[in-house]
């Protein structure tokens, strides 16, 4: 097998216990759908095409409560917004790429995806991986679980029972990517002050809250950097 | 009851739109020379956004009303931050933080 498949499959591999936190997602968002009177093909070609978990329930919602057309989409599009920091992130690292293949590797952009590679490739070795190979194996891992897991909520239900709380595997995934990545105190301080604010914030309208706190962690953090190396 | 009249033009322009985002940068940031301080604030990205992801997850829940979603959420969420601090390994951090959630949901 080429180096560049092997890389491929161990973004495959980091990535699959994380379908025991996202699998209920799916599940719980087909069913739902479902519920609320969308036909079993239309929470199917919901997922596929926008294939953005937390923003679909929440329209969904808003969907059959009857808001405006324009509440909806800006609700669902703000709450999408963080992904134009994770855009951000990665971009440095498939420069060259063909526009096409970063089309491709775009759409199916995650939280998940997303953690999983800027993990991988702050690593030591990171800068010798194939990194468009290692997010791809990630991505489409993500993108598999996410998508059959709505087809069986839709034509089953959401069989999980939600007592059990697997969606609680989801923040610890995160955790376990965060905690090795705070290294300095400006990062630390990044990541304190991110949390507070969109905990604080929570309540803002159109899920601002989330935004508000990655902004406010960042600046935070690019100020106390400055101050370091100013002395 | 969802409007099935408006539930593909609210589909689509939720999948070009959200499209167009993840998109962006990644398009674009070949053809860009960004300044410095733009390339520092880039690598705090991760431990901003995925902290701002993870407070309210871990700390609320939401149905309607926000309420404190109960200290056994808490207390697995912190036994995780420690399991990940010293092993750095993903699956580990996961189980424990489950195991830990589960078996205070039984006991509490």
């Amino acid at each position: 097998m080429s180096k560049n498949w092997s890389t491929f499959f161990a973004g495959v591999r980091i990535t699959s216990p994380l379908i025991l936190g996202v699998a209920p997602f799916g599940l719980i968002f087909g069913a739902i759908c479902v519920t609320t009177g969308v036909p079993e093909w239309g929470a199917i070609g919901f997922s596929t095409i926008v294939f953005a978990g937390a923003s679909q329930l929440v329209v969904n919602q808003l969907m059959a409560e009857h808001a405006s057309m324009a509440v909806i989409i800006l609700t669902g599009l703000v709450i999408n917004m963080r992904m134009f920091m994770y855009s951000a992130s990665l971009a440095p690292h498939w420069t060259g790429l063909h526009p096409i293949k970063k089309g491709l590797l775009a759409y199916m952009l995650t939280d998940q995806a997303y953690a999983m590679s800027i993990a991988r490739y702050n690593e030591p070795d990171g800068d010798t991986i194939n990194k468009p190979m290692f997010y791809f194996g990630s991505a489409i891992t993500m993108w598999g679980c996410f998508n059959i897991t709505t087809v069986l909520g839709a034509y089953l239900g959401a069989f999980i029972p939600t007592e059990w709380d697997l969606g609680f595997a989801i923040p610890l995934t995160f955790i376990a990517v965060v905690v090795p990545a705070i290294k300095d105190r400006p990062s630390a301080l990044a990541a304190a002050v991110g949390g507070a604010v969109a905990l604080a914030a929570n309540d803002l309208p159109y899920n601002l809250g989330l935004m508000a706190g990655a902004v406010s962690g960042i600046v935070a953090d690019y100020v106390a950097e400055r101050r370091q190396t100013n002395g | 009851m969802v409007d099935m009249n408006t539930y593909w033009p609210i589909v689509l322009i939720m999948g070009v739109g959200t499209f167009v985002i993840r998109f962006s940068f990644i398009l674009i940031m070949d053809k860009l020379t960004l300044p410095d301080a733009v390339h520092r604030m880039l690598r705090f990205i991760p431990a901003a956004v995925l902290t701002a992801l993870i407070v309210p997850s871990v700390l609320l829940h939401k149905n309607g009303v926000t309420s404190f979603a109960g200290w056994e959420r808490l207390i697995a969420a912190l036994v995780a931050v420690l399991v990940a601090w010293k092993t750095k390994n993903i699956l580990a951090t996961i189980g424990s933080g489950m195991v830990v959630m589960w078996g205070l949901q039984a006991l509490l």
